[in-house]
């Protein structure tokens, strides 16, 4: 268990921090994937199948391959170098000390005997949560990602050009 | 020896062997023993299935096809893959070495992670997980990226052009894909496949439950092979690497062994969703008739892979390809409508009173529609048939 978990978490924060330091875009993205991949293979160790399996599904099989779309529709397949470090660092740096030091206090403040025992959600008890007790949320999500489809065909399709 | 014990024959073999490992090495060797015939059946399959298909294409168009290596051709894909291994791996100088490297490894790798939930006979598989199906699409959405990885590594203009045509075609029919196979986890309640493939085992007078056998299962399983012959870039399918426009698509900087194993990837995608059809729709290792059950179980997945595969072929030799914005068009404005009609189709199955009125108001409710949307969709559009001029 702790052999593997320290294997993943060290592929997950390798590749976090490739995406960050790597100079070409499409490097970065895919070395962002890797470390999704990784946070994903995390969850199976815990036990999650379902959340883990979505997280493949949604962050590798959407978010990665809008991402490299978008920068391959506008930059093109030339070789863009950035600087690694960006003008205002120190900034980036105290937010991210800010975000650890409440995480790390959160994580502190927690009673130590309150660790859980695993709950054991399986992808039935989560569809039936679903349907039954959450479906009104289920309902208005799906309402909204409905009308973000129509509107992103109605800015696609071609506009009418007026007869003149 | 029992009709079951042949059946079983693979599965008694595996515990006799684990007997022998000490039982802290046993969740590796029973792995190790479960995953190497994968690796080493369906790579064979392949090898099959390309000799099968050059030879079933010759005759659909006339010629004769590989005849001359071994008796009738069959030896030809060792001289194939003694030819790609010899050849020179050649990579553009302007390529993107690391990516270009990863990309066909990341797309065999893909191609074979999802055999992992598979039944191919009766307790043969190699894990039964809980969300099964999720994980076969969530495994099949890392293809996308890996293809991605070769058209844009390769630093061409046609491999580019390969690569976007592909990405786009696989996002479209997985929509599709997805939606034609939800109709069978709302059917069974679950999306263990080795619990699918339970359900459809019974039999009433000698004939199965599978779920081809009602009208939505029918529905989704044309559904489900469309949107699978879309998925693994085949005729008429095949735009993202139409040799005719663009030559080979994304994969045309590739030679040598990098060539063949984007072909091995190819056809294993193709036999891990036809595999995936015959568990959802055809009945996974289940006999077809109640007095065949004797014949062991894998025998049956393997004959309906078989028979598959040949259709495959057969379509191929037979459709011309389709245009970019058709094949769009088909994705977005038929199937998807059609695929969600079928979803209510399966509801009203299971609330109404089994019956002849049940097959006739579910097969109403999915003609109706169908002719309805292609009537809808061909208006406007002049079709006339196309004359052919042939010398004499």
């Amino acid at each position: 268990m702790t052999v593997i978990f320290l294997i993943l978490a060290a592929i997950t924060i390798a590749g976090t921090a490739a995406a960050m330091s790597l100079r070409s875009a499409i490097h970065c993205i895919l070395a962002l994937t890797i470390g999704l991949v990784g946070l994903a293979a995390l969850y199976l160790l815990l036990g999650a199948q379902f959340v883990g399996f979505t997280q493949i599904l949604v962050y590798v099989g959407a978010v990665a391959i809008l991402a490299v779309f978008a920068i391959m529709m506008t930059q093109g397949p030339g070789k863009t170098i950035q600087p690694i470090l960006s003008t205002n660092w120190p900034a980036g740096i105290l937010v991210a000390a800010a975000v650890f030091a409440i995480l790390a206090w959160a994580i502190r403040s927690t009673p130590a005997h309150s660790t859980p025992t695993q709950p054991d959600a399986t992808v039935n008890q989560i569809g039936a949560a679903l349907m039954h007790h959450y479906v009104l949320p289920l309902e208005i999500m799906g309402l909204l990602l409905t009308a973000a489809l129509i509107g992103a065909v109605i800015i696609a399709m071609p506009e009418k050009k007026e007869p003149q | 020896m029992t009709p079951d014990t042949i059946d079983q024959i693979f599965v008694i073999t595996k515990h006799w062997l684990l007997g022998y490992v000490p039982s802290a090495l046993q969740p590796i060797v029973s792995a190790i023993l479960s995953v190497v015939p994968i690796l080493v059946l369906f790579p064979l399959l392949f090898a099959i299935t390309t000799v099968l298909e050059r030879k079933g294409l010759g005759r659909i168009q006339n010629r004769y096809g590989p005849n001359r290596v071994g008796p009738y051709g069959f030896s030809q894909p060792i001289a194939d893959g003694i030819k790609s291994l010899t050849k020179e791996d050649v990579i553009p100088r302007s390529a993107d070495q690391v990516v270009h490297f990863l990309a066909p490894l990341l797309l065999v790798l893909a191609a074979f992670l999802g055999y992992a939930i598979l039944p191919i006979g009766r307790n043969m598989v190699i894990t039964n997980l809980n969300a099964g199906l999720l994980y076969f699409f969530a495994i099949g959405s890392m293809v996308e990226l890996a293809v991605f990885m070769a058209g844009w590594s390769s630093r061409s203009k046609y491999s580019l052009l390969g690569a976007m045509r592909a990405v786009a075609q696989m996002i479209s029919y997985e929509i599709p894909l997805v939606l034609a196979s939800v109709v069978i986890i709302m059917a069974t309640g679950s999306l263990s496949t080795v619990a699918i493939v339970e359900q459809q085992a019974h039999y009433t007078y000698s004939l199965p439950h599978w779920f081809v056998f009602t009208p939505w299962g029918f529905a989704g399983f044309l559904a489900f092979m469309v949107a699978a012959t879309a998925e693994s870039n085949r005729s008429p399918f095949d735009l993202p690497e139409g040799e005719s426009e663009i030559i080979a698509g994304y994969y045309i900087e590739y030679s040598g062994f990098k060539f063949a194993l984007f072909f091995l990837g190819e056809y294993l995608g193709m036999f891990a969703t036809s595999g995936l059809a015959i568990t959802l729709f055809l009945g996974g290792w289940s006999a077809p008739f109640s007095f065949l059950t004797w014949v062991p179980s894998y025998l049956w997945f393997f004959a309906k892979l078989l028979v598959l595969i040949c259709i495959f072929i057969w379509i191929r030799g037979t459709l011309p390809r389709l245009r970019q914005d058709q094949l769009m068009n088909l994705a977005w404005k038929f199937m998807l409508p059609m695929t969600l009609i079928n979803i209510f189709t399966a509801a009203l199955w299971h609330f109404m009173p089994a019956g002849i009125l049940r097959w006739l108001a579910c097969t109403a409710l999915l003609v109706i529609p169908c002719i309805a949307l292609s009537r809808g969709l061909k208006q406007g559009k002049k079709l006339q048939v196309r004359t052919y001029r042939f010398a004499e």
